[in-house]
């Protein structure tokens, strides 16, 4: 396939490699920001290649993994009731709540299913008229433009049988949550290269001058990781803090305004609840005024419900780059992908599951490639 | 979640918002919206998203990744590499 390919050849990946290598003169640990990055260096044995001076941590950017655990029950609670229709995502069937998942609500006789796009619950609602189709609005801002035209259709459409139950989460406040932190240990930053192609990249220069941090726009490819480390190390070894665009073949400096006009027309930003990382200002999407009619939780009531999440999971922690998924009590025992006891065991995009995939067969915690490959 | 594919239009129908195509991923063909990159056309590679393109590839820039290899010397060891 073309654009895709071309980027997983194992000898220029093998050069890329040997150029991080011989730049790198000293430990440097950068954070990958994106769930599919974190997947494509597990698969490939991205970090096996690279040189140990060279750390890369997972970041928070797996929306499935930091929609707090009350949206959960919220969907739960929605999805149980009779003559209701709840689409959403595969990923989010199987993420734990308090009172259960969604394929548990599926096996008692709820009404729930799996959609490839939003557009599709749309459809469902416009040749259901007698049901309450909900559409589990769940994404970085990756997903909103989908989701936003979802919402402008139904309202184009004159439903009055569609809502969203809104769990859209911002990448850029929670890489400066990260920053921010007492505890961070973040030198630079891979950002995510589909968050880029739709919202630009200006919002990061900021960022990465107030925390002297470099910022590369990087893709999903094996070669893309490399290139964007690469110049992610170049920029760490001399001293600079820039915001630069790997992921060029996709990603406009300005990004897809098409897309940010209806976002911006359908969504509002909002303060939003991390699962693991807890509140953060300004980094969530709900519905604006013009679209509120369309809003789940108070078509449903459920406004005011809140929950705790499970303290024994580490995602907190794991999703500000301080632990990997081994350094958890519960990984691979207590939480595995059929038995998730947090989110990122869920997602294929989690760590804790990408680890679990790729990697539970490790005794040692450096193997070559085509070590992990048979892995 | 913001898993997005690279496809290439093999027809386009519609306008504005209601504008699509039939995209096909090495060979797997399906509809895609449209409706956020008006200026894509017949024969150009889209990153698709839960149904929507996103963004047109940018074929000239797509080759940086490989220049930049070139650039470093390396372009001799690769040929190498590939006849080995």
């Amino acid at each position: 396939m073309k654009y895709v390919e071309e980027y997983r050849d194992a000898a220029a990946a093998r050069h890329y490699a040997a150029e991080i290598a011989r730049t790198v003169t000293r430990p440097w640990t950068i954070m990958e920001i994106c769930g599919g990055q974190t997947h494509t260096i597990v698969k490939y044995g991205i970090d096996d290649l690279l040189p140990k001076a060279v750390t890369l941590v997972h970041g928070p950017g797996c929306p499935v993994c930091v929609t707090p655990v009350e949206l959960i029950d919220k969907a739960l609670q929605i999805a149980a009731l009779p003559d209701v229709i709840f689409c959403s995502f595969g990923d989010m069937l199987r993420v734990p709540g308090t009172l259960g998942d969604l394929f548990r609500v599926k096996a008692a006789g709820g009404d729930v299913r799996i959609v490839y796009s939003p557009t599709d619950a749309v459809q469902l609602a416009k040749h259901n008229p007698g049901k309450q189709v909900v559409f589990f609005a769940v994404g970085f801002e990756t997903t909103a433009p989908a989701n936003a035209m979802s919402v402008y259709q139904a309202k184009q459409l004159g439903l009055t049988n569609y809502s969203v139950l809104v769990a859209h989460v911002l990448v850029p406040p929670a890489m400066e949550a990260i920053l921010g932190s007492p505890a961070n240990h973040v030198q630079g930053f891979l950002a995510a290269g589909h968050v880029c192609t739709v919202m630009g990249y200006e919002q990061y220069y900021p960022l990465a001058a107030r925390y002297r941090v470099p910022i590369v726009v990087t893709g999903f490819e094996p070669l893309d990781l490399l290139q964007g480390i690469f110049m992610c190390v170049l920029q760490l070894e001399q001293g600079r803090f820039e915001v630069e665009n790997q992921y060029a073949r996709s990603v406009r400096r300005e990004g897809n305004t098409v897309a940010q006009e209806l976002v911006a027309k359908v969504f509002r930003v909002v303060d939003r609840k991390w699962r693991g990382l807890g509140g953060i200002p300004q980094s969530g999407l709900s519905l604006t005024a013009e679209y509120e009619e369309f809003d789940a939780e108070t078509r449903f009531g459920l406004s005011e419900y809140s929950a705790e999440e499970d303290p024994e999971c580490i995602s907190g922690s794991l999703m500000q780059g301080e632990k990997k998924p081994e350094q958890c009590s519960a990984y691979g025992t207590r939480c595995t992908p059929d038995h998730p006891l947090g989110a990122p065991m869920v997602s294929s995009e989690g760590a804790c599951a990408a680890y679990y995939r790729y990697r539970r067969l490790r005794t040692d915690d450096r193997v070559t490639i085509g070590d992990a490959n048979r892995g | 979640m913001c898993l997005a594919v690279p496809g290439k239009i093999l027809s386009v129908q519609g306008e504005d918002f209601a504008r699509t195509a039939r995209v096909s991923f090495g060979g797997i063909v399906k509809e895609v919206s449209l409706a956020y990159v008006p200026e894509a056309g017949v024969g150009e590679y889209v990153i698709v998203h839960v149904g929507f393109a996103i963004s047109v590839l940018d074929e000239a820039e797509a080759l940086r990744t490989f220049e930049i290899l070139k650039q470093m010397g390396e372009v001799d060891e690769l040929e190498a590499a590939g006849e080995a």
